[in-house]
């Protein structure tokens, strides 16, 4: 679905935002972008949405050069921003003027979309709506455009506290073999039943990036005694529970990977986790 | 749905389909939830409810169709207690043991406690 080689990109001349990143992603996933603040999660996205063109490098997407803006490629991707674009359209003029950019798009489903979502009238104008309502709008159309790439940044940011599980039962009834979302967020709690593959940026790069299944193999996430020592430790939290550890997964034990542990750990022992997951020996 | 902590999604989402075939909800030798409805309506990736059902098969408590769906076996609640029995031996247990040793607690200590439980809940 997505190949990256050696991309490379910077906004101005004096800093470079990205260097020599390499990343593959396949369809029929949810893939979870994650890195700190000014890490260049979105532009990463932006990349792979053909909106800014790389430096150095190749992109490939669906088989074509995003910076081609190719329409073929287009209608098959649908970028969500974090910040919304202004819009003066009524949300049924919206729909009008832009689904027909997307040949799969299917109007009974975003209709569907907005109910969940308790949006009652298509009438109502798009900057007349609160701005976690107006997200409500783009996440419905988005879902509804069908397209075999789903771009979403920071979707669940400005939701309600019920607008977040109406969000997760519809992209986990929108996913299937055919379509690839990549969602970047710093709210890992709301996503984490719903991610199946990681990706971490940090320091220009992707550091990580592996599928859920594969986590949980390699590492433990477990509380432990304060007291216990191991060298299989590769990261630790104190809570309340005990020490709340990453550890060499060597017994084979099932453990439930805890996002914001994972990412810690990432960060602060990033070559260690590189060898573990490099090591492809089972 | 919540889930724990301190085991993998998708083997809390085995002991939820477990529970239903246990309480009734979903029969012997009956279709179940497809794949894509059960993780909509836990709000989970499809992905880790076929998971989910993978390990199911394995242990033998439901079967899949092909083209039709998942079913759930003939004599599945017995292969559930008896599965969920071995959980509890090999899992829940040992912690008990130690919380009752850090405590200086025996075994005859719980004889009061149970019969007391019985009579509560008979």
């Amino acid at each position: 679905m997505i190949k990256i080689k050696n991309l490379e990109f910077s906004y101005n001349r004096k800093t470079r935002l990205l260097s020599d990143l390499n990343l593959q992603l396949e369809a029929g996933h949810i893939h979870g972008l994650l890195g700190k603040n000014g890490e260049g999660k979105s532009t990463l996205l932006k990349l792979i949405s053909g909106l800014v063109f790389p430096t150095q490098g190749e992109i490939c997407v669906m088989g074509f050069e995003p910076r081609k803006r190719h329409p073929e490629m287009l209608q098959e991707i649908f970028f969500l921003p974090e910040e919304l674009p202004q819009i003066l359209l009524s949300i049924e003029n919206y729909e009008k003027v832009y689904a027909p950019f997307y040949p799969k798009f299917n109007s009974e489903q975003f209709d569907n979309y907005l109910k969940e979502f308790e949006i009652d009238s298509k009438k109502s104008a798009l900057n007349k709506l609160s701005q976690g309502q107006k997200k409500k709008v783009f996440i419905a159309f988005g879902l509804a455009t069908n397209t075999k790439l789903l771009l979403m940044d920071e979707p669940s940011n400005g939701l309600d506290i019920p607008s977040k599980g109406q969000f997760r039962r519809m992209v986990a009834s929108a996913i299937d073999d055919e379509r690839c979302l990549v969602i970047s967020t710093h709210q890992v709690r709301d996503l984490d039943s719903l991610i199946d593959g990681i990706i971490i940026m940090e320091g220009h790069e992707i550091v990580f990036n592996e599928p859920i299944e594969n986590i949980t193999k390699k590492l433990l996430f477990k509380v432990v005694d304060r007291n216990e020592s191991n060298d299989t430790e590769i990261y630790s939290e104190d809570s309340l529970r005990g020490r709340y550890q990453v550890s060499e997964n060597i017994t084979g034990e099932e453990s439930k990977l805890d996002i914001e542990l994972l990412f810690n750990a990432v960060i602060a022992n990033k070559n260690r986790v590189k060898n573990l997951f490099s090591t492809k020996n089972n | 749905m919540e889930f724990k902590d301190n085991q993998a999604i998708y083997l809390q989402i085995g002991d939820y389909v477990c529970e239903q075939i246990l309480l009734g909800r979903w029969n012997e030798g009956e279709r179940i939830l497809s794949v894509r409805e059960l993780g909509v309506a836990l709000e989970v990736n499809p992905n880790t409810v076929l998971r989910t059902f993978d390990f199911l098969q394995s242990i033998e408590i439901i079967f899949n169709k092909r083209g039709v769906g998942y079913f759930v076996v003939e004599q599945a609640k017995s292969k559930i207690i008896e599965y969920r029995r071995k959980q509890f031996l090999e899992n829940e247990l040992p912690v008990i043991f130690r919380s009752m040793e850090i405590l200086g607690m025996k075994i005859e200590d719980l004889n009061q406690q149970y019969k007391i439980y019985l009579k509560s809940n008979p």
